[in-house]
């Protein structure tokens, strides 16, 4: 191959041209009156983002670099026995690796150590996507014809893929407070529901990729896509025997991560590692999107039972609620995922008597992981469709009975946790439903509902109405979300971020926390910079390099803004006042060229400290859970086509509390781009198994909103802070996600009168639920008139006419000899 | 091995390469222009999107011998050279100013489908822009501000 003309390349560097005033897009109330802030900075690596200059994982060259391939099993439960290497193929020309060729511990290091880097010959498969031999060439025509050589043996043992009879739990917890029996004895009402939610993946549009560059040292740098940099130091130095010097983590530009890039490129960086140490030369590993879909982990599948007792003015008295999730064949973040599942259970709700019982099981199927809410989208969807159901059944707004539950200041959650200070229930409930009218929408929707009430069958359809071939709804949903690490996560962590004043008098940030899109670059020395009294771009960021950088904790938990955040304004003010004292209080900016040339470099590391007042026990599960909870409300409106079933999300106002908003352009971002997941997770994000297969393991078949399946998102910052961070800031990136999927269902059940009890909310799903709302025998039709004439209710009966609209039947007060 | 030759912004080329070879291997691969992203090989997300004489293709789809003669335009090309360093294209300065770019790499494909847009005439009207980048996948911004900064490109600001 010969290149004679390469088109001259713009090489100067990109400078943006200054911002114009009114650049940013602060929407009105988005700020609290009479707080004066300097503008956001832009997103500093914007300009090379948008021009191209931005180098990600495969766009690095390293010259001589081969190319790995990873085979994996193609059974779900088996014993590998042996592999074959097909005779007829040169063999010189590639390099093979299996788990005999390991020098460390077969382990992928995490939180337990069940999963191997690769399985060893005579051990046990667990999934149809594990690991088994690794290959490398010099180029990809000989990989190619290398993969389809190798032949696996194996004898195929009996697979679960059921979490529900999987004996082999991964973990679980039993929260309680108040007497539950109690409880139940005092309700007016007993509502019973269960709900299931499926996989669902990142899909950042990046795939994983992971190059290995052998050191002279004998150790490995890696350079890749990843969230969580020590992480997989951690994962190279254990696997390959290398010392913290030998085991060097480089992040490239990291085209979005989600969760999907904190645990799994552990994985990939110990195969492209084994191979660069096995041939000498870098080894590329470049997912394509299959393989990234197909291998890597998704959001865990879960099926949330609920019994709760409510009186009849709506008030919660009792919460019986049961989480079983499916971790998939090892265990990965699953125990953590649980816990905050198990701890959000219960919704943003104040209830005297609660008991949370939460496991996870091992099945067959390619392990579940990390993914944006962590646990907490699971469990909420299916504390607001009960919620939702609830106010049905009393006749009272949705809008209503969430106002009369929600938290407020001095109430107690379930591990007994007080929350003294921001909380937003409230405020984000009542300005979502303000901006998007909900309850003048909602007459309109209930009285359309009754227009279309008994007006016959369509021929040939299950549906009963002929007038509109579409139904439209609204919907609102409640949602917390606790800031940073579960428990004492943060304490245990005891990360550390860094400032230093180098000896040119340029201020450097040193930390670990990466940037996959959310804005860590543009917001870390936009904190730092207010503290030095210095502009943003006077202040630099150090490359996300192990050799370079502190062990900042993972970029995870929505905690990079609050936690690390909150260290770099702690190191700064040490900085500052350092510089300031041996210069006679001169103000930092004017002197640290100064001082810098009579001192030499000055640098503070700033290492996490408790929160004060902020206790949790993880023996007896009981305190202070999170720091602080982040608090979001959404509203949808959806149409729902009579006739197909199908749902368009036609608007949706979000309105989250994210204790002090940093940069509102980016928060709003976060705001919006959660909130588009979250509706994808509603309405047609599944993945569908067969043998513990994902039948759809591309993105031809695993489908995402595109512009034009994405409605307007009005995003809404509420502004409630958190006194333990020196900003007040409690971090955004999770809490959008955790509200959408249950808004969207609540609005369709709006237009149709049926429950969705499973996501996602498919065509087939609506049109199954509706076909339960036919007349029998001519009868009144439904629960939609039900609904829009909110009939009163008998004590101790089901108030709904057409009950079986539900196929969760609703229990009359419990007799008190009934056993619970 | 065949010769093929185009323009690619503005600077004509000539490869030798099999003509089944994807536009996007070669633009990547052949040419050092990287900006051109690879997120799904099968024409799904349109992080590859290059413009063939204006108009928006996924460069994955492209054999390069589909391409002998043509003009193509990468991301590379959008920002202007000056003494001063390269200046933003309008297009990217309003991406860059209302958030349109968050982890990237869906920006360059975007990018390019928005331009054809405007260079095809398009205006600031919300649904029009909402289907000129249907066929481009984005997971970090939900598409609002995405669609707010194409429509200030569009002289739809204020």
């Amino acid at each position: 191959m010969t290149i004679r003309t390469s088109p001259s390349r713009t090489t100067t560097p990109v400078t943006p041209s200054p911002a114009a005033p009114d650049a940013l897009v602060v929407r009105r109330g988005a700020l609290l009156p009479g707080r004066v802030r300097p503008a956001a900075p832009l997103r500093r690596e914007g300009p090379a983002k948008l021009t191209g200059e931005a180098k990600y994982a495969d766009d690095l060259v390293f010259p001589g670099a081969w190319y790995g391939a990873t085979i994996r099993s193609a059974d779900a439960h088996a014993r590998f026995d042996g592999f074959d290497l097909d005779p007829a193929l040169d063999w010189s020309r590639i390099a093979v690796v299996t788990a005999a060729d390991i020098p460390g511990e077969n382990v992928v290091s995490l939180i337990s150590d069940d999963q191997p880097v690769l399985v060893p010959v005579g051990g046990e498969i667990q999934h149809h996507a594990e690991p088994l031999v690794l290959l490398a060439a010099a180029d990809r025509e000989t990989l190619r014809s290398a993969r389809h050589a190798v032949t696996i043996r194996t004898t195929p043992l009996e697979p679960v893929f059921d979490p529900l009879a999987s004996e082999h739990v991964f973990a679980h917890y039993e929260i309680a407070s108040g007497d539950l029996d109690a409880g139940f004895a005092e309700a007016d009402f007993i509502l019973e529901g269960e709900y299931r939610v499926g996989h669902q993946e990142q899909l950042y549009i990046e795939n994983n990729a992971m190059i290995a560059v052998p050191r002279e040292d004998g150790g490995v740098a890696v350079h890749g896509s990843l969230q969580c940099p020590y992480y997989i130091h951690k994962a190279l130095k254990r696997s390959l025997r290398l010392t913290a010097e030998q085991a060097r983590v480089v992040q490239a530009e990291t085209g979005g991560g989600f969760g999907g890039k904190e645990e799994y490129p552990s994985i990939i960086a110990l195969h492209a590692a084994l191979l660069a140490r096995r041939t000498g030369k870098p080894v590329r590993m470049i997912y394509d999107r299959h393989e990234d879909l197909a291998a890597t982990t998704k959001r865990h599948p879960a099926i949330v039972t609920h019994r709760t007792g409510v009186k009849a003015d709506g008030t919660l008295v009792a919460q019986d609620i049961d989480v079983v999730m499916d971790g998939g064949a090892y265990c990965t973040l699953t125990p953590v995922v649980l816990s905050r599942g198990a701890i959000h259970a219960g919704g943003p709700y104040r209830c005297p008597n609660v008991r949370i019982r939460a496991r996870a099981t091992r099945t067959n199927t390619p392990p579940n992981g990390a993914f944006r809410g962590f646990g907490a989208p699971q469990v909420e969807f299916a504390a607001e469709v009960q919620l939702g159901r609830l106010a049905e059944t009393l006749g009272m707004s949705p809008l209503e009975i969430r106002r009369r539950n929600l938290y407020r200041i001095g109430d107690g959650t379930p591990t007994g946790q007080i929350l003294r200070e921001s909380v937003a229930a409230e405020d984000v409930l009542e300005r979502a439903a303000e901006a998007a009218e909900f309850e003048g929408v909602r007459s309109r929707t209930a009285k359309a509902r009754a227009r279309r009430a008994g007006s016959g069958h369509v021929p040939g359809s299950p549906l009963r109405t002929s007038r509109d071939r579409s139904a439209s709804g609204i919907g609102v949903a409640l949602a917390w979300h606790g800031a940073g690490f579960t428990g004492s996560g943060e304490v245990k962590l005891a990360s550390v971020a860094s400032v230093e004043l180098g000896g040119d008098g340029r201020v450097r940030i040193l930390t670990g926390s990466t940037e996959m899109g959310q804005g860590t670059k543009t917001i870390f020395p936009q904190l730092v910079a207010a503290e030095l009294g210095l502009a943003a771009d006077e202040v630099d960021m150090a490359a996300q390099d192990t050799a370079l950088v502190p062990d900042s904790g993972p970029t995870v938990a929505s905690r990079t803004a609050m936690v690390v955040g909150g260290l770099l304004i702690q190191a700064a003010r040490r900085l500052r006042a350092t510089v300031e004292e041996r210069n006679a209080g001169a103000a930092f900016a004017d002197v640290r060229a100064r001082d810098a040339a009579t001192h030499g470099p000055t640098r503070i590391d700033q290492q996490f400290e408790p929160y004060p007042h902020v206790h949790f026990d993880d023996d007896t599960y009981r305190g202070d859970a999170y720091p602080a909870f982040g608090w979001a409300a959404c509203v949808a409106t959806v149409d729902v086509d009579l006739d197909s079933g199908e749902v368009t999300v036609r608007d949706v106002v979000a309105a989250d509390d994210i204790g002090t908003v940093i940069h509102p352009v980016l928060a709003e971002g976060q705001v919006e781009g959660g909130t588009l997941q979250a509706i994808g997770y509603a309405t047609i994000e599944e993945i569908k198994l067969r043998h513990g297969r994902y039948l759809n393991d591309r993105l031809a078949t695993y489908i995402i909103p595109t512009a034009l399946d994405a409605p307007r998102i009005h995003a809404i910052l509420v502004e409630a802070p958190f006194s333990g961070a020196p900003h007040g800031a409690k971090g955004v990136g999770e809490l959008p996600m955790d509200v959408g999927a249950p808004a969207v269902v609540a609005a369709i059940h709006d237009a149709v009168g049926a429950w969705i009890h499973e996501l996602p909310a498919s065509p087939e799903r609506i049109l199954a639920a509706l076909g339960t709302t036919r007349p029998v025998d001519g009868a009144p039709a439904s629960a939609e008139v039900a609904a829009a004439i909110a009939e009163p209710i008998e004590a101790g009966t089901d108030p709904r006419p057409g009950a079986a609209t539900d196929p969760q039947p609703m229990r009359g007060p419990r007799d008190p000899g009934e056993p619970t | 091995m065949s010769t093929w030759r185009f323009a690619v912004n503005g600077e004509p080329v000539e490869v030798d390469v099999p003509g089944m070879r994807r536009l996007l291997d070669v633009l990547r691969e052949d040419l050092a222009l990287t900006g051109t992203k690879e997120g799904c090989g099968e024409g799904e997300c349109g992080a590859c999107t290059v413009l063939v004489d204006g108009a928006p293709v996924d460069s994955c789809l492209v054999p390069v011998c589909q391409v002998d003669g043509a003009r193509i335009a990468t991301v590379e090309g959008l920002a202007a050279p000056s003494p001063e360093g390269a200046v933003l294209d309008p297009l990217q300065q309003a991406f860059l100013e209302a958030g349109g770019a968050q982890c990237g790499i869906c920006t360059p494909g975007m990018l390019m489908a928005a331009r054809a847009y405007l260079d095809g005439g398009g205006g600031p009207d919300e649904t029009a822009i909402r289907t000129a980048i249907a066929g481009n996948l984005c997971r970090c911004t939900g598409y609002t501000k995405i669609v707010d900064a194409i429509a200030i490109a569009a002289g739809g600001r204020g």
